[in-house]
């Protein structure tokens, strides 16, 4: 009998099992997922757990007039039934959101969106837990909704959060980047300018797991063990302890293995705080796992933003200026996770990968009757709009000038001997080096052959659109001077002890919803102590065996936690310096570091190696003067500042005349995201965030009817995109380090999304641009791309 | 109500509720919990699991009627302790990242395999075009089950040589 | 994750056993095969039954395709995927393989049957429209016996359909006609989804070539699967040609009832109405002339 062994297929690329350090290898994490093995949160069965369902509003804007849960009450499975005016009594009944707003936990006085949660029931089981709020009678008083962003602000519009002392209208937040005068000046002075409205519509990430807490209180100890659908448990544990009043050190949020976040699993969301409370009340541990409706029309969504965007430029093509008006709908609460100093996120990279001379934007946030979020689904922090207006815009200018695309991009970049560059709304790009990017990609995709094929088809009357995008981000916040979410610094602590036998655990402070950390973390330690990747454990996740730091999101576990992680080897590596100059009886200035082991200057042979250092360090045996023993550092890394991912991508559609379907025929994506630590998770990256893309440009959007009925809420309604809309991708990098970073390297989680989808919608602009076609907002349906060839394209909200 | 059915070649009996769908059947009362769920209208296809040989989704199946029946889940992908070839392909072509719809990928890459064993890239996206991966952009789920295929072959290809033992991949029942 | 509400679960032994429990039990019980339109209504609590009735049992009853030179028959619990997998059938009808490659997905398409989406009566139901398009006619049996209604009749409004609560549909008969060719067209947002439009059409020729009768069958463009009998009577007897299809498409675009949703608007699907049309037909005239 032959087994299964470790001869593989002819023809795929091989993988390096054992590197020390960075490049293509396996992850640690698979052996347990591909044999069903994960521990989410819907897997976690405590013994008499019961479980949890909320009662959620079927209207957008009501006063509540009352409630009668005599019947829920009654079930024989039912625990309990709370309702805000419970919470209200616990002074629990609203939160502070991560933008310093405060959000209800259950309704106390009035819904403000479809989907808000009015009361929870714990039961024996789920089942009956969902039977019995079909036994729960609520009266509501029905409001006007406000709906349409662009009338919230109106005189006669309802105040929604009338909650607000002394609020008398919808106006959540004004700001500003940039400099009006200056970029009003060389408007005046542009040959010409380009103006478009552009929006891009509420989406929503969608993980495939949904959101949702086991809460186990145990009264004797005051003890809350919380697992969670959370990408950022230090940070949770800290907000418990200020909502709930409970000490810190008695609180441990686990942030098991979770089945994908994309911002998703950022706020702290009523449900959590509920099944908190369910098991307070019941004394049992509560498990509360949302469907997906609940997911959908509840948890953050994306977006949002009505931008107009102008541009302006000299006739030959050099761009001089970007103004930006948004307005950008939030929801019924600010629940925007964003640092606290950026209420409209890193918007302020809409300048894009371009030397301007000036730049301006103005934005006006509203309040309206709809669900609470805006930063989500891989956004890096609003820059997904930002790369959007920028790259689209361009595109709107190149048509303009009647020039290509690519050609307006090249000769408007940013130059290598420019960095590091002040952008003028005041971002400083670390490094870049846009145009090896640009050409990289366009002898990929083969651009001229495509533009040659392009004409050709549009001869014979066919469809064939090709479309360019060229993104910087801002990533890994951040600097804890600039940044902090509700005042909690953004730095990332990072722990790492060598056992005697030289094996490793590494702690993190950020946590992987998928992309691999146990794997990645465990190569950069390796990679800085010349030890084999899978002698390294990382444990991330637990706030009770983990260093504090603010999770995972905004691309930012290399750039702050895998620098923490590179630092805390270092320390490390010095230490064990001090014990292999004990044992090779030198100065430590004397050893030479040669990945894995010490030498004496000039003498190979005299190497010790760290298992041997860490057996020395832990042993008996005599140390030098001062060294106390064992093998072990910690730090907290606070960066000096983000990181500048680029890429270019390039996509090629076919547009059906007769239809109007679109059909992503190829798509290429170079990204530059300095050193690379695996580049097989590095692709894993990319390839997600491109059919996001896909999904953003061409069928997602959580839209809404105009009584405030959310028409997103299922996967029916909201649609992912799945194998058969994709291409296969054609993917290829540049490196160009970060200078600041301990290892080069910058964040590459969110790139994919945040480029992809103006590629997909300029190539379909560019398919239609013989029927004069210039711009057609996102989602690109059939419908909608058949209202754009007609010259009625529609904004989608 | 009672229900008894083989669940990866074990008979097991329960009481029930007669409205007790497959999945909850699955996770909930077995502990079985490497099938997952991710919707609530069949649209997700994290749920898939086999019932008699056939990828079905077990959130759109009462338990009751899997009753009389077999059903193979994630965890009976592997044979005597040995991972499916199709395991592997996950593993070796990073065919999953967050692993939420990996077991319901891998149970129909499995089923498509044992009835094509080499399927072209687009039979491999027909084949798992209802199931969504919000990760991995289905190209190394492609690969993966390549990579299955043509590992298989070499089985295959070994089996006929004479000289060679007789080669079992497993999984395949 | 959502759930039904309570009900029974009783497992039917032979179709005889299930008209008898739904006498019994009359409307508050309801036959379930595949179950993937019921389940996830009842899990959504749209529907709510006491009793569900699993028929799956009866595949030696309901579960056939019955392929003879005048008539196709096929018993209602035949699943998608032996519809798509059957040469005999595609051979007759090539506009079932059409249509069965875009419904739903392949894991749905193992489980759900022919019987439970024509029953399910959903106006943007693809199979239905197949049905329609091929003159379908559906056999309903109950306590009293059997009975014949075509499946012009057979749906009455969303969701409606002319099976009585003590009643089951049994089987699916299609006349089998010579020099036929038949298609199917469909406009989806993103594979599985429901139709923006799709459109079947059946065409039959005569010996010399032209049409000795064409139908064609359009979903998701009113209340209930559309039937239009004005281009069958425009396309009898005439030559093909594109400049007929045009003229049959024009038919189908001002025949049809859509509403806007977010699938598309009015306007676009009638216009989708005129095009699938248009390529259904010419498809359809293009198979009838391979076969000879």
């Amino acid at each position: 009998m032959t087994t299964v062994g470790d001869r593989k297929p002819a023809g795929f690329e091989d993988n390096d099992q054992h590197p020390v350090g960075h490049g293509r290898m396996l992850r640690k994490e698979d052996p347990r997922f591909v044999r069903g093995r994960g521990n989410y949160v819907d897997d976690v069965q405590l013994p008499g757990m019961l479980h949890l369902a909320i009662l959620r509003a079927p209207v957008a804007h009501a006063r509540l007039v009352s409630i009668d849960t005599t019947a829920a009450e009654a079930h024989p499975k039912v625990k309990a039934v709370v309702t805000g005016a419970t919470l209200e009594t616990l002074n629990l009944a609203w939160m502070p959101t991560l933008s310093n707003d405060v959000q209800a936990v259950l309704v106390t006085d009035k819904v403000r969106f479809q989907g808000q949660e009015v009361a929870f029931v714990v039961a024996e089981d789920r089942y009956a837990a969902r039977d019995a709020l079909e036994l729960i009678d609520v009266e509501y008083d029905v409001l006007d909704p406000v709906i349409d962003v662009r009338r919230a602000l109106e005189d006669a519009a309802p105040v929604i959060r009338d909650d607000l002392e002394g609020k008398t209208d919808n106006h959540c937040f004004d700001w500003e980047t940039g400099d009006a005068a200056a970029t009003e000046a060389v408007f005046a002075k542009a040959d010409v300018v380009v103006s478009q409205d552009i929006v891009y519509p509420r989406v929503h990430p969608a993980p495939m797991e949904t959101c949702g807490a086991v809460a186990d209180f145990d009264p004797v100890e005051g003890r809350l063990t919380l697992w969670s659908t959370t990408q950022a448990p230090h940070a949770h544990r800290t907000l418990y302890a200020i909502v709930a009043g409970l000490p810190e050190h008695k609180i441990r949020v686990i942030s098991p293995d979770i089945g994908g976040g994309f911002g998703n699993k950022v706020p702290i969301y009523p449900g959590y705080v509920c099944a908190v409370v369910g098991s307070i009340v019941t004394g049992k541990p509560v498990k509360w796992m949302e469907d997906r409706s609940e997911n959908l029309v509840s948890t953050g969504f994306a977006r949002d933003y009505v931008m107009r965007g102008e541009i302006a430029a000299t006739r030959d093509g050099r761009i001089l200026g970007i103004r930006t008006h948004v307005l950008a709908d939030h929801g019924a609460f600010n629940g925007t996770a964003a640092p606290v100093k950026y209420p409209a996120g890193f918007f302020g990279v809409f300048t894009g990968s371009y030397d301007l001379e000036a730049a301006y934007c103005h934005m006006t946030a509203v309040y309206t009757n709809k669900a609470p979020g805006g930063v989500a689904y891989a956004c890096s922090f609003r820059i997904t709009e930002a790369v959007y207006l920028v790259e689209r815009i361009v595109d709107c200018l190149a048509a303009e000038l009647a020039m290509d695309p690519v050609e307006l991009r090249l000769k408007n970049f940013i130059k290598p001997e420019q960095f590091p560059y002040t952008t003028k709304t005041g971002w400083v790009y670390d490094s870049g080096n846009y145009e090896p990017t640009m050409r990289k990609a366009m002898d990929l995709a083969g651009y001229e052959d495509l533009r040659r094929e392009q004409a050709e088809k549009r001869a014979r009357g066919e469809l064939m659109g090709i479309g360019v995008s060229f993104f910087t981000e801002a990533v890994g916040a951040g600097p804890r001077k600039h940044m902090d979410i509700l005042g909690l610094g953004m730095a990332d602590g990072c722990e790492l002890r060598v056992h005697p036998t030289g094996k490793a655990v590494v702690r993190l402070s950020v946590q992987s919803q998928g992309q691999g950390h146990e794997t990645t973390f465990a190569q950069i330690v390796g990679e800085e102590l010349g030890i084999p990747p899978a002698d390294v454990d990382v444990v991330h996740g637990d706030t009770d065996n983990t260093p504090f730091g603010l999770g995972t999101y905004g691309s930012r576990s290399t750039p702050v936690s895998g620098g923490a992680a590179a630092l805390v080897a270092r320390k490390v590596r010095d230490k064990a310096r001090i014990v292999a100059s004990g044992m090779l009886e030198v100065s430590a200035d004397d050893l030479v570091w040669d990945k894995g082991s010490f030498h004496v200057a000039g003498d190979p042979s005299t190497a010790v190696t760290i298992q041997d250092i860490a057996m020395r360090a832990h042993g008996a045996g005599d140390l030098p003067e001062g060294y106390e023993g064992a093998l072990e550092a910690q730090i907290t890394y606070n960066p000096p500042n983000l990181t500048y991912p680029h890429g270019a991508y390039i996509c090629v559609v076919d547009v059906d005349p007769g239809t109007a379907q679109v059909k992503v025929r190829r798509f290429v994506a170079v990204d530059d995201c300095g050193t690379r630590i695996n580049p097989m998770i590095i692709e894993g990256q990319i390839h997600g965030g491109l059919t996001d893309g896909v999904g953003m440009a061409l069928m997602e959007i959580v839209a809404f009817d105009e009584d405030g009925n959310c028409l997103g809420g299922s996967l029916m309604d909201y649609l992912l995109p799945t194998a058969m809309e994709v291409p296969d991708w054609e993917t290829g990098f540049t490196v160009t380090p970060s200078p600041h970073h301990p290892i080069g390297a910058k964040g590459v989680g969110e790139s994919a999304t945040v480029g992809s989808p103006p590629a997909i919608v300029n190539a379909v602009v560019d398919a239609l641009a013989p029927f004069g076609v210039r711009h057609a907002d996102m989602p690109l349906t059939p419908s909608r791309v058949w209202d754009a060839m007609r010259g009625q394209a529609r904004p989608p909200i | 109500m009672q229900v008894s059915m083989t669940v990866n070649g074990e008979e097991v009996t329960r009481e029930i509720e007669g409205r007790l769908l497959l999945v909850h059947f699955l996770r909930d009362v077995l502990g079985l919990t490497g099938t997952h769920w991710g919707c609530d209208t069949s649209n997700c296809g994290t749920c898939v699991v086999w019932l008699d040989g056939r990828p079905v989704k077990s959130c759109t199946v009462l338990a009751a009627m899997a009753g009389g029946h077999e059903v193979r889940t994630v965890e009976g992908l592997a044979q005597n302790g040995e991972l499916d070839p199709v395991q592997r392909g996950f593993m070796e072509c990073h065919g999953l990242q967050c692993g939420f719809c990996t077991p319901g990928m891998m149970m129909t890459a499995r089923a498509l395999l044992n009835e094509n064993p080499d399927p072209s890239p687009d039979e491999i996206r027909e084949a798992i075009s209802g199931q969504i991966c919000r990760c991995t952009g289905y190209a190394t789920i492609v690969r993966s089950v390549r990579w299955a295929a043509a590992y298989e072959a070499d089985q295959r290809a070994d089996a006929d040589q004479p000289a060679e033992p007789a080669a079992t991949t497993g999984g395949a029942p | 994750m959502q759930v039904p509400a309570p009900f029974e679960y009783e497992r039917a032994t032979s179709v005889d056993h299930a008209i008898g429990l739904l006498e019994r039990l009359g409307g508050s019980a309801r036959l379930v095969a595949g179950g993937h339109s019921l389940l996830p209504m009842m899990k959504l609590r749209l529907a709510n039954f006491e009793y569900l009735i699993d028929i799956n049992d009866l595949r030696d009853e309901l579960g056939y395709l019955d392929v003879r030179t005048d008539e196709i028959r096929i018993g209602a619990l035949t699943r998608h995927r032996e519809l798509l997998e059957s040469d005999e059938l595609a051979a007759a009808f090539p506009i079932f393989r059409d249509a069965e490659k875009v419904i739903a997905d392949p894991v749905v398409r193992n489980w759900g049957t022919l019987g439970g989406s024509l029953c399910q009566a959903d106006p943007s139901e693809d199979l239905s429209a197949v049905c329609t398009t091929l003159d379908g006619r559906c056999v309903i049996r109950g306590q009293s016996g059997e009975r014949v209604v075509p499946m012009t009749e057979f749906h009455r409004g969303p969701y409606e359909t002319a099976v009585g609560d003590d009643e089951i549909l049994i089987e699916i008969r299609f006349p089998v006609r010579p020099r036929g060719g038949s298609a199917f067209e469909k406009v989806e947002r993103r594979a599985g989804d429901w139709a923006v439009v799709s459109a079947g059409a059946a065409v039959w020729l005569l010996d010399d070539g032209r049409i000795a009768d064409a139908r064609v069958g359009l979903a998701a463009v009113g209340p209930n699967t559309t039937a239009l009998p004005e281009i069958s009577a425009a396309l009898t007897g005439r030559e093909p040609s594109e400049e007929l299809y045009d003229e049959a498409g024009r038919l189908a675009a001002q025949g049809c009832r859509p509403e806007s949703d977010m699938r598309g608007s009015e306007e676009y699907k009638r216009h989708l109405a005129g095009e699938l049309t248009k390529r259904a037909l010419r498809r359809s005239v293009e198979r009838a002339r391979e076969r000879g």
